[in-house]
């Protein structure tokens, strides 16, 4: 009590008389001073629940700024026409406003900044990016229109938002559709008819489609297995030999049959084709210059001023159905990104199916036979350093090791007739997994070993006095009772696993693979093949595409997709952990 | 009658009275001595465990007695640095021997530890273990030993209902006479148990005590406890160690009533310890 008096009595003093020197406050404060901060209460509470706050705002934003922009990058925006006080006309989209500092251009006007004060600078002024579509008139897709030049603005009903297979998007009027020779145009085309016109395209496009990458691409692979077994027959018997003689007279018979096959697929591609360039649409920018289309170019077109919220929402949909089922176009920067949401998944399973066993199986040994003493620390140390190596290196390691050394090994020895094409001896699918899997594998063991040291030394030793052997008791008892707290590691794992570009550029992702990991052909599951990730995909999109503008969307969307992703496998594994857990802990004495 | 020998002196001063039992003895402990790296923790401890009867050990803590007890079946092979000296026969059989199979051992005897061990798993996959490891995997095998084994740990009337339910959900005293019966399901000879009711309330005690006196005469029973009211209780024989020493080992009427040494009397009495 007697240090609290004291200290009241000091505080009401100088309350009482505010101009009491501090040398005054020292003498009679002596008791409270004595007895240290921390003692009287928790000083540093302000800082533990800062930090907290602080790293929870940082991860609201970030997570804010990912979903505020994917989420709203699909939506359709409306379309404005803006005549400028020269008269040229702008449409597009608006997509943002800002203030910037205008830059006069007169030459000495460098050198006389340095010398003023910024107040003498040019006033900002306000500025509109629009996004005008049209590449192939304008050969630019963004425009920025100063506030100061604009005359007036309007959102015209008749104007379109035409998304194309090539080009990008245009914006304009429709002028007339040329069905195979009918010709529609003007008030007498409905927008009803405009849009069944625009399905049946679609469907004409798939129908070709389905003849190019399906049965075309069937001929083609057989075709290729055949001159594979020839040479693989001429490797074998040598080119003398009956054998290969054989081998040859069933290729060149296979190769006829197939090689009339693939005429007849191309000679009915090609009329389809012919067929549905018939059908045409011509489009009108805001200045009146046409442009005459094939319907099947067009994915995707709407009146934008003329929407409904139901009508919107339906565009919103299909956008992300095109997203997350179709393949990419324009470099990546439209269409969807399936083929990266694939690759992730599979990568990312095969990785963790690598990474499980080997993990665990390290940790046991480490944790359950191996003597504990000096080396056994030292691996330990060693695990724990690994998971500092910067991740490119894993990635060089891969490739100098998994893809160059045993890759090419394994070409030589089951793959001899493809060489010198490499079929193993290159990044796939495959060596990424298990670059990750060793990238991953401290992450396991570390935390497998936790597990396993927090299963009770009681347990163990009542197996043991039942006489079961060692491995029976790590079996039956250990590894069911740590299996939560390796499927925590297994999870951590995967995370990292899952969000990890840079080794993998080096190990078989890239930018646009042309077939999917898994498909009909025998084996089924391609692991020698390189695939799309969404991580290398928001880096492509973002940092390497022709209009980073246009791509952001894409950039948001992709990792919107890619931390979903992300959160449904962490999330359906600790629903797995979750079952465990309380299958383990029920009761508890 | 079993009888009670003459008091006898052997290694190390020990002080022996032991009652006898019918069917002689199970094993002979000769000159046994164990080391914990540098630190000993067994000096020269020489007994013989009569066959069918109850054998508790007592002492102070630290004294020895669970390391004894845990020698016998080897489970102090798991600590690093463990080294033993001296002899330990059973039915005749040197397990110290060299060559001896550790695990076939251990499946003769029955273990109880100090606090219940169940195994996360179903009541009777917790009875059948000592089967599973040795590959039974016959049902009408595992059920008719689950409902033997835990009737011989009179607890089947409380759990025959819920026996795929898992273990953990018993009560304390549930829990460790599942262990009793995991530790009679692989039919031992000999049950070990490390006190095995300092963890438990009086009555679940209690229901363990008349446990141990049913299964007396069916198994060698060793026992050690710090209580010394269970020891008289239930112990024919009882055997006082002190600092890794087996001072007096002889009939528990005498030990606790009558002993030979002033070193048990103190001890009994409540003295020191």
């Amino acid at each position: 009590m007697v240090p609290t008096t004291t200290k009241d009595r000091s505080e009401g003093r100088e309350e009482a008389n505010p101009r009491t020197p501090p040398e005054s406050r020292s003498t009679s404060g002596k008791a409270p001073k004595a007895c240290s901060l921390s003692a009287r209460g928790e000083p540093f509470l302000w800082g533990f629940g800062g930090s907290l706050a602080i790293g929870i705002m940082m991860i609201l934003g970030f997570m804010t700024l990912i979903l505020w922009n994917g989420i709203a990058a699909f939506y359709p925006k409306p379309l404005q026409v803006v005549t400028l006080r020269d008269g040229t006309l702008v449409a597009g989209e608006p997509i943002r406003t800002e203030s910037f500092q205008p830059q006069e251009e007169s030459p000495g006007k460098g050198d006389k900044e340095h010398g003023e004060s910024p107040s003498a600078g040019p006033i900002p002024a306000l500025r509109t990016l629009y996004r005008i579509g049209n590449f192939d008139l304008y050969n630019e897709d963004f425009r920025w229109v100063l506030e100061s030049s604009v005359e007036k603005t309007a959102t015209p009903p008749d104007l379109f938002f035409v998304e194309r297979l090539e080009w990008g998007p245009f914006v304009g009027t429709v002028q007339s559709i040329d069905l195979a020779g009918s010709q529609i145009g003007g008030p007498s085309l409905s927008t009803n008819e405009l849009y069944s016109a625009v399905e049946q395209a679609a469907e004409r496009r798939a129908g070709i489609r389905s003849v190019e990458r399906g049965d075309i691409a069937a001929v083609n692979y057989e075709m290729e297995e055949a001159r594979l077994a020839l040479k693989k027959a001429g490797l074998k018997y040598g080119p003398r030999s009956p054998e290969y003689q054989a081998a040859e007279k069933g290729y060149a018979d296979r190769s006829a049959v197939l090689a009339e096959r693939y005429r007849a697929l191309e000679a009915r591609a090609h009329e389809l084709k012919s067929q549905d360039a018939k059908f045409t649409i011509t489009l009108a920018d805001v200045s009146g210059r046409e442009k005459v289309q094939k319907l099947s170019d067009v994915v995707r077109m709407y009146p934008a001023n003329l929407l409904s919220v139901f009508q919107k929402l339906r565009i919103y949909a299909s956008r992300w159905w095109e997203l997350l089922s179709q393949e990419p176009r324009e470099a990546n920067t439209e269409g969807g990104i399936m083929p990266a949401i694939f690759g992730t998944c599979v990568m990312t399973i095969f990785m963790a199916l690598a990474v499980a066993p080997f993990g665990v199986v390290a940790a046991l040994y480490l944790r359950e036979y191996a003597r504990q003493g000096r080396m056994v620390s030292a691996v330990r140390i060693g695990i724990n350093n690994l998971a500092g190596i910067p991740s490119i290196v894993y990635g060089v390691f891969g490739l100098g090791f998994f893809a160059y050394m045993i890759g090419a090994g394994i070409d030589g020895l089951l793959f001899p007739e493809r060489l010198p094409n490499p079929t193993y001896g290159t990044g796939g699918l495959l060596w990424s997994s298990l670059t990750l899997a060793l990238l991953t594998v401290p992450v396991v063991i570390v935390a497998t070993e936790e597990a396993l040291a927090a299963v009770p030394q009681s347990s163990r030793e009542g197996s043991l006095a039942c006489g079961a052997s060692k491995w029976q008791t790590v079996k039956y008892i250990v590894l069911p009772r740590a299996m939560p707290g390796i499927m925590t590691g297994l999870i951590l794992a995967m995370a990292r696993g899952a969000g990890e570009v840079a080794p993998l550029m080096l190990v078989g992702v890239v930018k646009l693979a042309p077939e999917l990991p898994i498909d009909h052909f025998f084996p089924y599951i391609h692991l020698e093949r390189s695939f799309m990730h969404l991580g290398f995909h928001i880096y492509d999109v973002g940092f390497q595409s022709r209009n980073s503008e246009a791509a952001k969307p894409m950039v948001f969307v992709t990792t919107l997709v890619l931390i979903t992703l992300i959160a449904v496998m962490n999330a359906a594994a600790i629903y797995i952990r979750n079952r465990l857990k309380r299958k383990f802990s029920a009761g508890g004495f | 009658m079993p009888e009670t020998g003459p008091p006898s002196v052997r290694s190390e001063g020990t002080i022996y009275h032991v009652k006898r039992g019918r069917e002689g003895t199970v094993m002979e402990i000769e000159d046994f001595c164990l080391w914990y790296e540098l630190a000993q923790a067994l000096f020269n401890v020489s007994m013989g465990v009569e066959k069918g009867l109850v054998t508790a050990l007592i002492g102070p803590s630290g004294c020895g007695k669970s390391t004894l007890l845990r020698s016998i079946n080897r489970m102090n092979d798991l600590i690093d640095g463990v080294k033993v000296s001296g002899q330990m026969l059973v039915e005749g059989f040197d397990i110290y021997g060299p060559g001896v199979d550790v695990i076939a051992l251990r499946k003769t005897m029955g273990m109880v530890f100090q606090k219940p061990n169940p195994f996360p798993m179903s009541i009777t996959d917790n009875v059948t273990y000592p089967l599973k490891v040795d590959g039974i995997t016959d049902k009408r095998v595992l059920a008719q030993t689950a409902e033997t084994a835990l009737k011989a740990a009179a607890l089947w009337d409380e759990v025959k209902d819920r026996l795929h339910e898992n273990a953990l959900g018993l009560s304390g005293g549930q829990q460790q006479r599942l262990c009793i019966a995991r530790a009679v399901a692989g039919d031992p000879d000999v049950l070990l148990m490390d006190e095995p009711c300092s963890a438990l309330d009086p009555v679940a005690t209690g229901k363990i005590e008349d446990l141990i006196d049913e299964l007396r005469g069916k198994y060698t029973i060793l026992i050690v406890t710090h209580n010394m009211q269970q020891a008289a209780r239930v112990s024919d024989n009882t055997a006082f160690m002190y600092l890794g020493r087996l001072i007096e080992y002889g009939l528990t009427s005498t030990i606790f009533t009558n002993p030979r040494v002033e070193k048990t009397m103190e001890y009994v009495t409540g003295r020191f310890g």
